[in-house]
């Protein structure tokens, strides 16, 4: 019999088998098995859980999940049992996953390890909310609850609304949280234009970095001329440290299809590629996965839902160019050519993909279209700014204490982020600065705190939104040797075409380098800001204009950092190891010849139970004595 | 007809042209080292760089791959574009500081000395000599490699080409000199492409002529039948030819 779904009732039917599956009759277990749960140790725990239920011979149903975005507390385990709560683990191991189990068996709660529990689940596109039991409340009164955690408070989960919530090779679980029904909607009711109407009005912006009108994308892809039309979907995610796209990608990857298959339908094309990065193998096999069952469900391929609109999708895999996130450069990546940018008009919205109308929009920005279409323009726009409406996926990483993906409403502040949902700065630091947009976006720093996150208001500053990283920085950090550190990755990862970008990165990378080694000179900043305009100005693409932002936000808000690297020869941070200087304080030095022993250099001399001593050219500043010294006898220049 | 604004004067032209093509027909000049009137433009060296003035926006952009459209205003010489285009020679001078056209560019616009690293390269990375094989003789022998600082022009996989000519268009259309053929006796060497071509013998005066690979794509390529001139290098070809149009044989 096929699957193929060519009615609502037949949506509903399948909806009905998707929240038997997500509110079972029996325990459900869900590990957070996205590469952040993975790479904590989620893969034992499932193990040790499934062997468990085997073993026992229980009857729970276990199955891995995506990410909840509370990435530090990673591993998570979910617990939900009918008549309870559902109730979040954190930092689960395969010891704490045994005693869990065993807990389940008999019947009772496990209260070690508990993160919180989950007193309702929300589905956004039906604006419904499902209370789950409350069960015993003498049980769980002390547990907080999951949307009161500082970390969620504050947060509106639209383009991350199933992460953590479903299983995501189960398409039923996704339509039952109202997935597809968007597709359906526009299928049976929207003409193609009310489709990019909706979009128009939603005021949505490319979530990739540029912030273009989603909508006035589309419509420009609508009206150009041609039979052959294509959408492609940008997951290729460079940005260091940034990782909400894949995110999206393990843990919903249908809801990156259905908002692809909209827009597909809205500009009129019957074919799409996501472009996704090869380093993210999970990523590639859930979207090869779901578009395998979208296409047996019939919402991919001929006739989709019985209608006549007919669209396929392509998976193209990247090879680890960052470049190749510029949209030019990507199509010439799909193309079979090196990815290099080039100049634009024509736009791939006139000329891409083999030549033919290309939309190109980022996985965040497709994951937001089904919301959109089912909530409508009017509810999607209250959220935000003025100018920047929704909300926007942030990856919180750096010195911060809540590591993990935010998803917040534009106009958030920095400070709201990074103390409230990030919880400040481990270690009783000092929050110093945040870089956002990954490597080609700005610092900003601490006296900037309360800037409202918006696309403006981050290139007011000189940062950019870029596609949401967000590297927090404390005291401990020099900035001279960030904007190196990003420098250097530019140098590597520009495209090499045009002279402005290619030489000037190199150019500023030796400025800095030589003032990180103490070496700068008189008239440095200057020559630095000089460079830094003319890549600015003279380069083709967004990588080469954006290049030079951690430079210019740097030298202008920490110039005294620069200045003191450049005169005084000293590096405020204490991290620049040419500009630093490791020395025994004789009074604290108990002459107990642990630091003696421990330098590889053999640069400290001195005799037991009298102050020591370093030879300072003999010392590489490793830092190990440093971290050795039980008396704090060490102290850094 | 388009009527634009360039430096100061306003004109009329067809549609179609580049701001570069428009400033030479008008005989403004803007200096360039990737362009070349053959083939494609390619906007990599950055030198034709000129300043667009649009809806009040204004912007730098290359002029070779800037099509003319109604309304603009281009300054090919504001005070933004010679800044810019200073230190863009600047950092070609530290990569090519032999080079002569870099050198001279340098003088003519005053550019004394670099201040940026030096490199001590040849090649610019302008790509003409890519696109003269990939565009005009149609081979597509050699392409950019790596990235970012990296880049280079090679053959696949940094290997004797299986489709290189060796016809030289590529040296001919370098402008700094970067590629380099060297032809001893009965081959032909291009060190830059790691290929080596052995070369056609001339049938009557016995001199080693043309790369052998190059003369098969003539004969593969050209309609008549020229077989009997191919073996023949081009000074014996002259010979034969004038003698069979004036003694008739």
């Amino acid at each position: 019999m096929s699957k193929k779904i060519a009615s609502l009732r037949e949506l509903d039917e399948l909806r009905k088998r998707g929240l038997k599956s997500l509110y079972p009759d029996k325990p459900r277990i869900m590990v957070g098995m996205a590469t952040c749960g993975l790479a904590t140790g989620g893969k034992k725990v499932f193990e040790i859980l499934s062997k468990g239920i085997e073993k026992n011979g229980m009857d729970a149903k276990l199955i891995p999940t995506g990410c909840l975005g509370y990435c530090q507390k990673e591993p998570l385990v979910d617990l939900l049992r009918p008549g309870w709560p559902r109730i979040i683990y954190q930092q689960m191991d395969p010891e704490k996953a045994e005693k869990l189990l065993d807990n389940i068996n008999q019947g009772n709660i496990w209260r070690e390890n508990v993160l919180a529990k989950m007193e309702e689940d929300e589905f956004l596109i039906f604006d419904e909310k499902r209370k789950y039991p409350s069960g015993s409340e003498a049980n769980l009164n002390n547990t907080p609850s999951y949307q009161q955690l500082p970390f969620y408070k504050k947060q509106l989960r639209i383009a991350t609304r199933n992460c953590g919530f479903i299983n995501p090779t189960n398409l039923a679980e996704y339509v039952a949280r109202g997935g597809y029904y968007s597709l359906f909607k526009v299928l049976t009711q929207y003409e193609p234009e009310q489709v990019i109407e909706e979009v128009i009005n939603s005021g949505l912006r490319g979530r990739g970095g540029a912030g273009f009108p989603t909508g006035r994308k589309w419509i420009y892809s609508r009206q150009a001329k041609g039979d052959i039309k294509y959408v492609i979907c940008n997951a290729d995610e460079g940005d260091p440290g940034a990782y909400m796209d894949r995110s999206i990608l393990e843990g919903d990857p249908h809801s990156i299809l259905e908002g692809m298959i909209i827009g597909a339908y809205a500009i009129g094309a019957r074919e799409g590629y996501i472009y996704v990065r090869a380093e993210y193998p999970l990523a590639i096999e859930r979207l090869k996965e779901a578009i395998h069952q979208a296409q047996d469900y019939g919402f991919l391929g001929n006739d989709i839902l019985g209608g006549r609109f007919s669209f396929s999708i392509n998976i193209s895999r990247g090879a680890g160019a960052f470049v190749c996130g510029e949209e030019t450069a990507l199509i010439a990546s799909i193309e079979g050519r090196q990815g290099e940018p080039r100049p634009r008009p024509p736009f791939p919205a006139q000329s891409g993909l083999w030549g033919k109308p290309t939309n190109i929009n980022n996985v965040e920005t497709w994951a937001n279209i089904p919301v959109i279409i089912a909530r409508g323009a009017d509810w999607f726009s209250q959220i935000g700014t003025q100018r920047s409406k929704g909300t926007k996926v942030f990856s919180l990483v750096g010195k911060i204490n809540n590591t993990g993906l935010v998803e917040v409403p534009m106009g958030i502040t920095l400070r709201e982020i990074i103390y409230d949902i990030g919880g400040g700065i481990p270690g009783g630091k000092k929050f110093k600065a945040v870089q956002t947009g990954g490597p080609s976006g700005g610092c900003v720093p601490s006296w900037l705190l309360n800037l409202p996150v918006d696309y403006e208001q981050l290139t007011k500053v000189g940062s950019i939104m870029g596609s949401g990283g967000m590297i927090v920085i404390d005291e401990d950090t020099c900035v001279v040797d960030l904007a190196r550190y990003f420098l250097s990755f530019l140098q590597d990862e520009s495209c090499g075409k045009c002279t402005s970008c290619r030489e000037g990165i190199v150019w500023m990378l030796e400025i800095l380098t030589r003032i990180t080694h103490g070496k700068g000179e008189e008239g440095d900043i200057e020559l630095l800001e000089q460079i830094a305009e003319v890549v600015k100005n003279a380069s083709l693409c967004g990588l080469g204009k954006t290049a030079p932002n951690s430079v210019l936000t740097t030298s202008l808000y920490f110039k005294d950092e620069y200045e003191a690297h450049i005169k005084d020869k000293q590096c405020p941070a204490r991290v620049c190891r040419d500009l630093i200087t490791y020395i025994i304080n004789e009074e604290k030095c108990t002459g107990c010849m642990r630091c003696v022993k421990e330098c590889v250099q053999e640069a400290i001399v001195g005799e037991r139970r009298k102050p020591h001593r370093i030879i300072q050219e003999k010392c590489i500043k490793c830092g190990i004595c440093y971290e050795t010294c039980k008396f704090d006898a060490i102290k850094l220049e | 007809m388009l009527k634009i604004v360039i430096d100061g004067k306003e004109v009329e032209v067809e549609e179609g042209l580049s701001v570069l093509e428009l400033a030479e027909k008008i005989g403004v000049k803007i200096p360039t080292l990737c362009y070349h009137p053959a083939v494609s433009a390619y906007g990599a060296c950055r030198v034709c760089i000129v300043e667009v003035i649009e809806k009040g926006l204004s912007k730098l952009t290359t002029s070779c791959t800037c099509p003319v459209e109604s309304g603009i205003e281009v300054k090919t010489n504001s005070e933004k574009v010679k800044k810019t285009r200073k230190l863009i020679v600047e950092m070609l001078l530290a990569r090519c500081p032999d080079a002569k056209i870099i050198q001279d560019l340098a003088k003519q616009l005053h550019v004394e000395k670099t201040r940026a690293p030096q490199k001590n390269e040849n090649c610019i990375l302008c790509g003409l000599c890519m696109r003269i094989c990939r565009e005009i003789i149609g081979v597509d022998a050699i392409g950019f490699a790596n990235r970012g600082h990296k880049r280079k022009v090679t053959t696949p996989f940094e290997i004797q080409s299986d489709v290189c000519l060796g016809c030289g268009a590529c040296a001919f259309v370098c402008p700094t000199g970067a590629i380099k053929i060297e032809d001893v006796e009965d081959k032909r060497k291009i060190d830059m492409w790691h290929t080596e071509l052995g070369k056609v013998k001339c049938e009557r005066c016995g001199r080693y002529f043309f790369p052998e690979s190059a003369v098969e794509y003539v004969k593969r390529k050209s309609l008549q039948d020229v077989d009997g001139f191919l073996k023949l290098c081009p000074d014996c070809r002259k010979r034969v030819l004038a003698n069979k149009l004036v003694c008739g044989w």
